[in-house]
């Protein structure tokens, strides 16, 4: 759309009274000034709520343009560019801070009618062109003190009331802080004590990670730990998507539709994403953030840059080395398996992997064998099923994924062949693992601790097998076992280990 | 994925179907996709039905489609369409020029199947005129769409009577032995095409086809 200058204002096209021939996209103007506030207005409630620390498309307002004009020239909302220029003369994207020069495109709009630069990195979330303004309120968000709202009996482990205490303080005071956690060492509940000092105080909380089944699985375990705060679940498509609340579970895609609302951000498994889009979640956490806030990042397996920064104190972080039930990390043992692809061509395992399996199903313990794609991941299955038929496989695309996962979780499959899509999140009892192949790239350092992070994860069975098989070792491996064995050795010195 | 430099990545460039082999004369319907009944000598029980029916009799020349319009080509199209993701059509520039040049003359005149006025400016782009634009043939508006608001005060009688999806620009002057071909995005029925058609016809154009980026 375009705006235009009327009897000392701006307003967009569709509401002007007279004819302009001066009309221009948003990018095209000076920055739009903020009307003074009119404490008269009769503003409208819903809409105040709907835009609360929110940065939305007018696609997005289920309001009339009148509406939402007016409380502009009354003080209560700002028109914002989409589409800026960079000082190099490039493009950005406000919404995502997208300034990669392919991943912007140019049509002519009819919206503008003109050539219409727009993002493509945050497409799915509404085009942002040139002529799109992003719409931000103008009063800050509600803030609500919660009297004790932490109703939790649980107990908290040594090593999990430590790094507990950090994330209070630095949620206390304003500060960033990484926590290293073991796999299977309790993150969620470490934050609890901290998130209830932030709302005791009226602070808004934001949670926020890259995949959407764990918003599904954190938000009924807040709902249960804070019954009386209201909790809402973001993810593309949530019913809670226009709702209000002051602890938010969100997809980190859905922290692009917020500004300034936070007081405290937890990004959970910051390790999980793509480097790719890793600057685009950096982006939307800041402008998410109100100033000043806290910033805690969680990760059981941080990058090794992050590592780095950590050992030399560049970082300020709280780490767990052992898991809430006291028993070490299982460490992986390295096993050579030739050259196991070609052998795989050829419609047979490696000795040692079949043996592998073999024992698995006779011994009736759960197992999961990681390859790294697709196209050898069937042709395995079809060399395991000889071993037993109830042997599957699953990968990304697959759509009987959540039925199979769900038939291994039964004991129905004895065995369940992966691809990477399953390194997070499934926690069974008695599982073994296993990685054929663990010398492919796609078995990064933090991968393959994932990984064996499956293992001996119940306090019932605390021990099980990890195993790597491979036609070569590399960094990534050798990383990832010392990784774990420095952690059991961290957990041994403070005493955080049940004694043998 | 989608949002590679390239536009497409070599995964979803392989997941792109070509219509190809034995096609019914006029609709362009790919014969092996359908159940052998279906087909009646070198047309299809569709394209027979339209050719029993007076009113619509020869309204349409034929319609040449280039995709199948399948699940992942349905994929393309919303991101396309209704994310708006405009870069995409570069997805298909190559192959429709090919297929476009293999079917129609090249003095075609194109005429693109316009969108309602609220509908354009929702999706800030009509998807058949950004696909007409990577033929390089020359573009004629002749048409455009009827308010489907304005259309549904009438009653059930005027518009079964006048039947109307498009009338013609009232600026625009048909040359009539112009081989004219509409361009759309999807042949579903082809009733849409059909409609464009037969306002050209009516206007004076001697001969109209359709060409379409995918058919169901
Ligand atoms: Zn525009
Ligand atoms: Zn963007
Ligand atoms: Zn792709
Ligand atoms: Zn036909």
């Amino acid at each position: 759309m375009r705006f235009v200058f009327e009897q000392g204002k701006w307003l967009p096209e569709a509401l002007a009274k007279e004819k302009h021939k001066d009309r221009r996209p948003i990018s095209r103007l000076p920055d739009l000034p903020s009307c003074e506030k009119n404490p008269e207005f009769p503003f409208s409630p819903t809409l105040l709520a709907f835009l609360e620390g929110r940065q939305l498309l007018i696609d997005d307002l289920p309001f009339s343009l009148e509406q939402i004009q007016a409380h502009y020239e009354n003080g209560y909302l700002r028109y914002q560019k989409g589409i800026t220029q960079t000082e190099r003369g490039g493009y950005r994207c406000e919404r995502c801070g997208n300034e990669r020069a392919h991943l912007f495109a140019s049509f002519h709009c009819a919206r503008c009618e003109e050539s219409c630069t727009y993002c493509r990195q945050c497409l799915m979330m509404g085009r942002v062109s040139e002529c799109t303004p992003l719409v931000v309120s103008c009063v800050s968000p509600k803030r609500i003190a919660y009297d004790r709202p932490l109703v939790w009996s649980g107990k908290l482990s040594h090593a999990q009331q430590a790094a507990a205490e950090a994330v209070k303080q630095a949620i206390d005071r304003h500060d960033e802080l990484t926590v290293w956690a073991v796999c299977g060492a309790g993150k969620t509940e470490v934050l609890f004590p901290g998130i209830a000092h932030a709302l005791e105080r009226g602070r808004r909380v934001c949670i926020a990670t890259p995949r959407m089944d764990v918003v599904l699985e954190l938000a009924p375990r807040f709902k249960q730990a804070f019954p009386t705060v209201p909790v809402i679940a973001l993810y593309g498509g949530s019913e809670d998507r226009f709702k209000q609340a002051p602890l938010v579970m969100a997809t980190t895609h859905q922290l692009l539709r917020f500004y300034r609302a936070f007081d405290v951000m937890i990004i959970d498994e910051v390790d999980a994403f793509p480097y790719s889009v890793e600057p685009m979640l950096q982006y939307a956490a800041a402008k998410a953030r109100c100033e000043p806030s806290a910033l805690i990042y969680l990760t059981a397996t941080p990058h090794p840059a992050w590592q780095r920064e950590i050992q030399k104190n560049k970082r300020m972080a709280a780490t767990i080395p052992a898991r809430y039930h006291g028993y070490p990390l299982p460490v992986p043992a390295f096993e050579w398996c030739g050259h196991w692809r070609k052998q795989v061509q050829k419609g047979r395992l490696p000795r040692n992997v079949l043996a592998w399996a073999n024992e698995r199903i006779q011994g009736g313990r759960p197992a999961l064998l990681f390859v790294p794609h697709i196209a050898l991941l069937q042709q395995v299955v079809q060399i395991l099923k000889q071993l037993d038929a109830r042997i599957e496989g699953v990968h990304a695309e697959d759509s009987a994924r959540k039925e199979k996962v769900h038939a291994f979780r039964q004991g129905a499959i004895p065995l369940l062949v992966t691809t990477t899509i399953l390194e997070r999140g499934v926690t069974i009892p008695r599982l073994d693992v296993a990685v054929l192949g663990a010398e492919d790239d796609l078995f990064t350092e933090g991968a393959l601790v994932q990984i064996a992070g499956r293992v001996g994860r119940s306090a019932q069975h605390p021990n099980g097998d990890v195993r790597f098989f491979h036609y070569g070792k590399t960094k990534a491996m050798i990383a990832a076992k010392r990784q774990i064995v420095r952690m059991n050795r961290l957990a041994q010195e403070r005493g955080l280990l049940k004694s043998p | 994925m989608l949002k590679q430099t390239d536009v497409l990545c070599h995964e979803c460039r392989r997941s792109f179907a070509l219509i190809a082999g034995d096609l019914c004369e006029c609709c362009g319907r790919p014969f092996d996709r359908v159940d052998e009944s279906y087909r009646q000598g070198e047309l299809c029980a569709d394209c027979v039905r339209w050719k029993r029916d007076n009113a619509w009799r020869g309204v349409l020349t034929k319609n040449r489609s280039v995709y199948v319009y399948d699940a992942f080509m349905k994929e393309v199209i919303a991101r396309w369409k209704f994310r708006g993701d405009y870069a995409l059509v570069e997805a298909f520039r190559s192959d429709m020029c090919r297929e476009f040049f293999c079917h129609f003359p090249r003095d075609s005149l194109l005429v693109p199947i316009p969108l309602s006025s609220a509908r354009l400016y929702e999706r800030g782009f009509n998807q058949a005129k950004a696909l007409a634009e990577l033929l390089g043939c020359p573009i004629l508006d002749a048409l455009e769409r009827f308010d489907s608001a304005k259309q549904s005060k009438k009653s059930r009688h005027e518009r079964l009577e006048t039947d109307r999806v498009f009338h013609l620009r009232s600026d625009v002057l048909l040359p009539a032995d112009a081989s004219f071909v509409l361009i759309d995005d999807i042949y579903t029925t082809g009733t849409t095409v059909r409609h464009a058609a037969r306002m050209l016809r009516e206007a004076g154009a001697a001969a109209v086809s359709s060409f379409t980026l995918a058919r169901s």
